[in-house]
This record gives structure tokens, C-alpha cells and sequence, in this order.
């Protein structure tokens, strides 16, 4: 006899606006306070102390226009932010500090969230759309200088970028791109020749999510139709489908793969969390809870296997956070 | 009648005198059978006899010329083979030219395709003869594009015209296009006007396929005017005459050659496809082989029963409905989605609730508009105000018909209130309906006639066939079991819904004049009140009905459009199939008459063929109804 799937651990309220973006900075050693940073599209970035399960900074730093993306680059005192204000601001919040150092005018209009890459130490790869329709621009941080711009061909009609990965299989190797289009289709880039390696038509609809395992070479991809992709990556540098699977109702904003590669977790439109494992795309669980779209899904990187969590942020406001298959 | 060959110098005068006379006594398609194929043989490669055959046609005296030149016009079988046999005699000849140009094109219409082909194939081919199609042209135009003329002449003629309109386009050149483009454009602009202000479909389509022509040979490159219509037998004919296969044969030889380049080239595919299955097969990793040991299989799943299509929850109660109908929360679409989807069935369970809201309701549902893109939202909408009409039909009967005479509403408003009132009639009237309709989509109007038969039934059904096709409506399931009889509840309301409607329609408000522009709606109008006749069979009503009825009918029965007159006279036979025969000949005896008269002038001269036959039905029907009254009396 299954189980009924678990309630959430908590669920956290107080933003007052659709979440859209989420990111846990837990990895410290013991005192640190484990936080999750959540954006909201109201402009603030709420940062919560899961020990206390509250807000104790809101960041206010794109002119009330919505933040769709919230990454930490190396620990938790620095904050990248993504808005629809169409910048990306650079924060430092180290010792109580909120300020925001640097930002970055994308000029980008649409809702395509950036991808950071650490390549070395102190220095960063950030892949983000440009102002040009199709193009993706790559940016080293913190110098934010142009390393190249990824430019389609002319009449290959990808439409805009939706979703962006950054990856390299270990520390030595180059890093390569990989983007979903509007058009449906996957693509990796090789970066310094400025080519694309290979495209893949995965989906009828424009691809609203992607995730990468770089170990396994094996990506899954999420649209708005009811279909999830899974295609691998051989070792031509091609791209082929894997496996596809199909939900139960249309429609997925965010997918995203826990670090130990054993389990996904996908937010949808259908106000439903999906959990997956990842060997065989097996459906383990359907997170019932929300009263809205779910915008975002977001694993913990807790060095204690234990405490790991799962958060997913929603329009309804609320933020639930999850501990589910935490003891594997 | 054979001619000896050889230079003699014979006297061709006296047999084009026999040749004419024989044509003017309509011995036409006796002689041109035979002479037309001999003289075909021999003009073929033989001037001389080419030579002979011209001299012959000249020389007929021009008392028959126009029954000489229209045998040959018919019985030559290619347009070639008519320039052989006629050479330039359009030319020469000012009867000859008369006939060709102007009688057998504009002046009758009788004349099949081929023999148009024949005809402008012939006038195309020569150089001399070229400036005659254009006129032609030019003058075909002319009438296609007069607003007149689409009104008044029949439909049939209009096809004719339209059809030589192609006809002649096809043999355009270019540099005779561009010495005439703008001509062409003006004509074109005019003609489309007139024929989709036509309220006959067959006259719309007609005009829609010429001018989708005219511009795809005016305008070469760039974007060329295409409509949207339903193709069928009819255009398909009208646009494959655009088209022109060459007149002169393929010489023999050729089609051998091509016939085996051809085979030869088919080989080689073969092969080719046999080997395409293979590359294409997708890459299906072999599940067995991943060996590793997961740690996945001990992940168990949860329980996931419960994940199933979500369903947006509608509203229960009809007041519910309206707060999200009215809303102006733009978020909830799902709810107003849904809202839509559910209304009909909510009115029809909650009949008390409906009626303490149901004017407001249909106001609501009059003016509610598209908000998301919902599949069948028309229809859905339809549903709930004939639901609505049918739960309270008094009060919301007095707000739809006064809204139908009221300033502000678009032609399709006007239009669905009429709809909404034959529906929720039908409903009311029958008593097998249950409220339950399958979706079935606009039936085109279709005319059935049945060979001609006396007897009333059979006239009956066909009036049945017509009102059904004029409606737009879904279909119902036809019960074929005789469910248990209900009072018929359209008794007490057909007054309500039949009186507003025909009371005000000779005053015209600013946005909306039913004798003037919107004939269209008139039209409508009338069938909608044929119908609601039809449906008001033994209600009490009936007879002050038809007498209001025949005052209407004869009020408009000079109107200009053939639609309306359609409908009249489909008023007229409800009327005479509803009012019982007594309650006819009672209080309308002198009307009635005066209507007979009418009609069988309608049968006569009206120049639309459908007017004539509903016409010829009326007739029929008054005759039935006098037949059964005299056989009744004992």
C-alpha cells in the first residue's frame, strides 16, 4: 500500500506577491544560518532564515518590477538577482550589509532566466539573452566583459532563448551551453567557436525549463505542452532523444535535478510538484498543496543528507519547503 | 452534300443561300452535324478549302447570318476548329460580329461552357479578332460589376457572365493585361461590392471567385485578395476554367518519348526508399543493459491516486454565475471559462432561481463577449439564452424583442436574438424536446424539391425541409418513440414573441433602418416570424397572427431583395399551413385573393427561380385548402 504523499515541512508566507524565483544557501559549516532566498513579483528578494522560518530581509532593488531569478555566487554573502527592471544587480550581503555592489543592463525584455558557472576562483561565467531577439550573450563576472555572443543563423527561426544551462564536466574541460528555445528546440553551443554543436527539436511548444546531469550526459526538458523531454548527449556532441513522458496536465515552469542525481522535482501549471527518480524517470510523487501555478522548485545543498529540503514557490504567495526521499 | 474539289470557279453564293435558309428554319443541328465534321477534314491542312468555307459564311444573306453563325458556334468542337471555319467573318460581317459579341454573351444564357470556350478561343486567336475580346471583356465587366444588374438578373445569368469573365482572362496576355490593369482593378472593386452586398450566398461565392481571379492576373507577384468560402462543385468548375490547355493537339510522336523517360526515371526511387527505413530508426537505449545497481529501486513511490486532470470548479448557484460573468477581475479566467461551460445546464436544474434573475441574465449573455479563446463559445452562449428564454419566456421575450428594435446593437446581435427566439419557440412548441441538443454545427441552406405531387403532405415536408435549413440550429436527436404528450407551453407566449417583432420595423432608428441598408437583417426577420408561424400551430394566437402576418407580407411584397421575397413567401405558408382552413376563409377571404393574384404574378415574372417555386407551392396549397373545404361540408 502506498503512502499518501507527506504535507510539507512549513510552508512560509509573508511576500505579498507570486513567487517566482528561489535559492537555498545552506551549505555552510554549523553556526552559519541556513537561508533561502526567494524573489518575488513585487521587486523585493525576501531572504528567510529557515531556522526561525522568517523573512529577515527584503531587498529592494529592481523598481518593483518582478525578480524571476535568484542565484548565490560562492556562499551567501553574494547575491546575483535577475528583474524585469531588464538588469541583473550583484549584492553584498556579507555581515549584514545590503547593497547592491554592481548590475549589469541586459536590455532583455523577456523572462529568461540567466545561468552562472564558476570557473575558476572569483571569476564566473554567466550566460544571459541579450537585447537581440536570438542571441545569448556570455559575460565573465565579475569583470563583466564580453566573452562572446552566441548568434543563431540566419533564418534558423529558434525564436527567443527560454532557458539557459551553463556546464563543463569537471574543472579542466570547456565550458558549453546549452539553451531551449521558443521554437521547441534544445541546442548546444560551443562557445568558442561561436557554433551550435547540435539542435534538438524536443518539443511542439516553446521550452519553458531545462535541467543537465553533466556526469551522465542526460538533460530533461519541460514545456508547456503535457510532454517532458529526456535526451542524452553522446559522444559526437549530439544531441538525441532519450525517453519522453507524459503528465497528466499541461504545462511545467520549472524543473530542476537535486545534486546527488538521484531525484527531480518539476513545478507546474496544474498547481502540482512532481517527483521523479532520475535513473528511469519513475514518478514517485505528486506535492499536492498549492492553490496556483508553481513557478519555481528549488533543491537545498545541506551538507547533512538528512536535512535536505525541497522548496516551490507559487502566485498563490507561499513558499512551501518539502523534506521528501531526505534519506537516501 | 459533297463539293467537288479542283480551281472551278463554282458559285458558292447558292449554297450559303441554302445553308442559311435550311438555319433559319432550325435545321440547325441536322445540317451542322454532318457539315461541320466534313468541312473540319477537309480545312485541316487544305487552304483552298479554308478559302471556301470563309466565302460560304460571307456570302449567306444577313437575314441568316445569325442563325448560320450560331450552328456553327455550336456544333464546331474546339475554338481552332471554329477559326478554321469562320476565319475573320466577326470582322467582315457587322451581323456576324453582333451576334458573337454582344447576343450570345450579354444578351442570352442559355449556352453551355464549351460552347463560351469555343467562342472566345475563337475570338482569341487572331490577331484582327484580339481587340473584339477585349471589348468583350471590357463589356462583361461592365455588367458584373453594376450593382443592378446583380440585383435583378437571375442567378443563372450571372453564372453565364461570370463564367466568360474567366473564361476571357485566361486567354490575357500580358501586354494586353497591362494595357488594361486599371480598368480591370475599377471593374473589380465595383463588382466585389456589389456581389457580397447580395444577400444569396450562390451570388457572394460567385463574386468572391471572380475577383480572387482577376487579381491573381493583375497582380503577378506580391499579395494577391483571397477569401474564404466553402469550395464545391461549383467554383471548383469556375476556377479550372482559368486555366487554359493549349488548343492545338501534341503531335504524336512525343508522348511515346516521355513515357519511357518516365518509367526509367521511376526505378531508381525504389531502391532508395527500401533504404531510408533504416537510418531513420530512433536510437532506443537497451534498458537491460544498465546493469549498475540503482539505488534508485529504493525510492519508493507515494501514493499518486489523486493526481488527475484538473478541473476548475464552476459555480453552483446562478447568481454566482453572474458576479463571475460580470466581474472585471481579469485574473480568473479559468472561473469565467468554466462559468460559460456550466451555464446552461445550471439554468435548466434551477428554474425558480432563473426566473427571479432571468432579464437580467439574458442581458448579460447578450452582450458577453469573448474573453478567452474557448472552443464552441458561440454556441455555448446560444444554449444558455435559449435555456434562459425557455425558463421565463415572458419577460425576457419583452426585453429581447424591444433590444432588437434599440439603438447600439451590431447586425449579429440583431441577428442572434432572432436565432435565440426560434430556438427557445421550437423548444417550447414540441413536445419531444427535452432540452437535450447535439452539437451539429450551421446547416447550409439546401432547397429540396420533389417532383411535382398534389398532395398537401408532400408540400408540407418540403416547407418543413425549408424552415429547417433556414435555421441555424443543432440538430435533434429524432425520437422515433412517442413520448407522452405535454401542454404546449408556446400557447401563452407566442403572442409575446411574435407581435414586438413585427411591430416596428418600418421605423428606422440611426444605426439601424431595416427598409433601408440592412436588408440583410430584414430578411432574417422575415423568416424568423415564417417560422414562428409555423410554430404557432393551434395556439390561440394564430389567427390574430397570420392576420397581422398578411398585412406584413403585403406591406413588403414589392421589395427588391430576393432573400426577403423568399422569406415572404415562406410566411405565406406557414400562414396557410398554421391558421386552420376555416379561420382562413373566414376572416380573410378578400386578402387572401388578393394574395392569390399576387402570387401567380410572382410565379411568373419574378427573376430569382426559387421565389417562383415557393411561389407555384403557395398557389398549390391555397388550391389544396379550397379542395378540402368543399369536401367537408355535408
Amino acid at each position: 500500500m502506498a503512502l499518501p504523499p507527506p504535507d510539507p515541512q512549513f510552508v512560509l508566507r509573508g511576500t505579498s506577491a507570486a513567487v517566482h524565483a528561489l535559492h537555498f544557501s545552506c551549505g555552510g559549516p554549523e553556526p552559519d544560518i541556513p537561508l533561502l532566498f526567494s524573489g518575488s513579483e513585487n521587486g523585493f528578494i525576501h531572504v528567510w532564515n529557515l531556522k526561525t522560518r522568517r523573512a529577515h530581509t527584503a531587498l529592494d532593488g529592481h523598481g518593483r518590477k518582478s525578480v524571476y531569478c535568484v542565484q548565490t555566487m560562492g556562499g551567501k554573502g553574494r547575491l546575483l538577482s535577475q528583474g524585469r527592471d531588464q538588469r541583473i544587480c550583484l549584492w553584498d550581503l556579507a555581515e549584514g550589509r545590503t547593497s547592491v555592489t554592481d548590475s549589469v543592463f541586459t536590455e532583455h525584455v523577456g523572462f529568461c532566466r540567466c545561468s552562472l558557472l564558476k570557473v575558476a576562483q572569483g571569476r564566473w561565467l554567466m550566460a544571459m539573452a541579450a537585447r537581440s531577439l536570438e542571441e545569448v550573450q556570455i559575460l565573465e563576472l565579475p569583470s563583466k566583459t564580453s566573452v562572446c555572443t552566441l548568434k543563431p543563423e540566419m533564418g534558423a527561426k529558434l525564436g527567443m532563448p527560454m532557458c539557459l544551462k551553463l556546464w563543463q564536466l569537471n574543472c579542466d574541460s570547456q565550458p558549453v551551453l546549452l539553451a531551449g528555445y521558443e521554437d521547441g528546440s534544445v541546442v548546444l553551443w560551443n562557445m568558442s567557436m561561436r557554433k551550435v554543436l547540435s539542435q534538438l527539436i524536443c518539443h511542439q511548444e516553446p521550452v519553458m525549463s531545462l535541467d543537465f546531469d553533466a556526469e551522465k550526459a542526460k538533460g530533461i526538458s519541460g514545456s508547456s505542452e503535457k510532454v517532458l523531454s529526456i535526451w542524452s548527449l553522446n559522444e559526437q556532441q549530439n544531441l538525441q532523444v532519450y525517453k519522453t513522458h507524459e503528465l497528466v496536465n499541461a504545462g511545467i515552469s520549472d524543473i530542476t535535478i537535486r545534486a546527488d542525481k538521484k531525484i527531480l522535482a518539476t513545478a507546474g501549471w496544474d498547481h502540482r510538484i512532481r517527483i521523479f527518480g532520475w535513473k528511469k524517470l519513475k514518478p514517485l510523487a505528486v506535492l499536492d498543496y498549492h492553490t496556483a501555478t508553481v513557478h519555481c522548485v528549488s533543491f537545498s545543498d545541506h551538507s547533512n543528507p538528512r536535512e535536505r529540503l525541497l522548496a516551490a514557490g507559487s502566485k498563490d504567495q507561499r513558499i512551501s519547503v518539502w523534506s521528501i526521499y531526505a534519506q537516501t | 452534300v459533297s463539293f467537288i474539289p479542283g480551281g472551278l470557279d463554282c458559285s458558292i453564293s447558292f449554297v450559303s443561300h441554302v445553308l442559311g435558309k435550311v438555319c433559319v428554319h432550325g435545321r440547325q443541328k441536322e445540317i451542322m452535324g454532318v457539315l461541320v465534321p466534313h468541312l473540319t477534314d477537309l480545312t485541316k491542312s487544305d487552304c483552298i478549302w479554308q478559302r471556301i468555307c470563309w466565302r460560304l459564311v460571307e456570302c449567306v444573306p444577313d437575314r441568316w447570318m445569325e442563325a448560320v453563325v450560331l450552328g456553327f458556334v455550336q456544333g464546331a468542337p474546339r475554338a481552332d476548329v471554329l477559326s478554321r471555319l469562320l476565319g475573320n467573318l466577326v470582322v467582315k460581317n457587322k451581323k456576324a460580329q453582333f451576334v458573337v459579341t454582344q447576343k450570345m454573351l450579354l444578351l442570352q444564357y442559355g449556352h453551355t461552357t464549351a460552347v463560351l470556350q469555343n467562342l472566345l478561343g475563337y475570338l482569341s486567336l487572331d490577331s484582327l479578332r484580339r481587340p473584339l475580346m477585349l471589348g468583350v471583356l471590357q463589356e462583361l465587366l461592365e455588367t458584373w460589376s453594376s450593382s443592378s444588374a446583380v440585383k435583378h438578373s437571375p442567378a443563372e445569368q450571372q453564372l453565364y457572365i461570370s463564367k466568360a469573365i474567366l473564361i476571357c482572362l485566361s486567354h490575357l496576355k500580358e501586354p494586353e493585361i497591362e494595357s488594361c490593369r486599371q480598368e480591370l482593378l475599377t471593374s473589380m472593386m465595383e463588382g466585389v461590392k456589389c456581389h457580397l452586398d447580395s444577400s444569396l450566398p450562390q451570388l457572394r461565392r460567385l463574386g468572391m471567385v471572380v475577383a480572387e481571379s482577376i487579381s491573381l492576373k493583375i497582380n503577378t507577384e506580391g499579395p494577391v485578395l483571397k477569401f474564404e468560402y466553402e469550395e464545391d462543385d461549383e467554383t471548383r468548375e469556375l476556377k479550372s476554367l482559368l486555366v487554359q490547355t493549349p488548343p492545338f493537339c501534341v503531335i504524336p510522336s512525343f508522348p511515346d518519348d516521355d513515357r519511357s523517360e518516365k518509367t526509367g526515371a521511376a526505378l531508381p526511387l525504389v531502391p532508395e526508399n527500401h533504404e531510408k527505413p533504416h537510418t531513420a530508426a530512433p536510437v532506443m537505449p537497451d534498458e537491460e543493459l544498465d546493469a549498475e545497481l540503482d539505488s534508485d529501486d529504493d525510492l519508493t513511490p507515494y501514493d499518486m491516486s489523486e493526481d488527475k486532470v484538473l478541473k476548475i470548479k464552476a459555480p453552483v448557484y446562478i447568481r454566482d454565475c453572474i458576479e463571475v460573468l460580470t466581474g472585471s477581475r481579469s485574473e480568473d479566467v479559468d472561473k469565467w471559462e468554466a462559468t460559460v461551460k456550466a451555464l446552461e445546464s445550471l439554468v435548466r436544474k434551477n428554474p425558480a432561481a432563473t426566473r427571479e434573475v432571468s432579464v437580467e441574465l439574458a442581458k448579460i449573455l447578450l452582450h458577453l463577449e469573448e474573453k478567452t479563446c474557448i472552443e464552441g463559445f458561440v454556441e455555448l452562449r446560444q444554449r444558455a439564452q435559449v435555456a434562459v428564454l425557455s425558463t421565463d419566456p415572458i419577460p425576457v421575450a419583452k426585453y429581447l424583442t424591444s433590444q432588437f428594435y434599440s439603438l447600439n446593437y451590431s447586425l449579429r446581435q440583431r441577428m442572434d436574438i432572432l436565432d435565440v427566439l426560434v430556438l427557445a419557440a421550437q423548444e417550447l412548441s414540441c413536445p419531444k424536446f427535452h432540452g437535450k441538443t447535439e452539437h451539429s454545427g450551421a446547416q447550409k441552406p439546401c432547397i429540396q424539391l420533389l417532383p411535382g405531387s398534389d398532395s398537401s403532405k408532400d408540400w408540407r415536408r418540403i416547407v418543413d425541409e425549408r424552415i429547417k435549413s433556414k435555421t441555424r440550429r443543432f440538430d435533434m436527436g429524432q425520437s422515433h418513440v412517442e413520448l407522452a404528450s405535454r401542454p404546449n407551453e408556446f400557447n401563452s407566449v407566442a403572442g409575446h414573441f411574435f407581435f414586438p417583432l413585427i411591430q416596428h420595423y418600418d421605423r428606422p432608428l440611426t444605426t439601424f433602418d431595416l427598409l433601408g441598408e440592412d436588408h440583410l437583417v430584414l430578411g432574417r426577420l422575415v423568416h424568423t416570424l415564417a417560422i414562428l408561424m409555423y410554430l404557432a400551430v393551434n395556439t390561440v394566437a394564430v389567427t390574430a397572427m397570420g392576420k397581422a402576418l398578411l398585412e406584413f407580407v403585403w406591406a413588403l411584397r414589392f421589395h427588391t431583395d430576393s432573400y426577403v421575397r423568399q422569406g415572404l413567401l415562406s410566411c405565406i405558408s406557414s400562414l396557410l399551413l398554421s391558421v386552420p382552413a376555416e379561420r382562413i376563409l373566414a376572416d380573410m377571404t378578400e386578402e387572401l385573393l388578393e394574395t392569390q393574384s399576387w402570387l401567380g404574378d410572382v410565379m411568373e415574372r419574378d427573376p430569382d427561380g426559387d421565389c417562383r417555386r415557393l411561389a407555384l407551392q403557395n398557389l398549390l396549397l391555397m388550391e389544396n385548402l379550397k379542395k378540402k373545404l368543399e369536401v367537408v361540408p355535408s
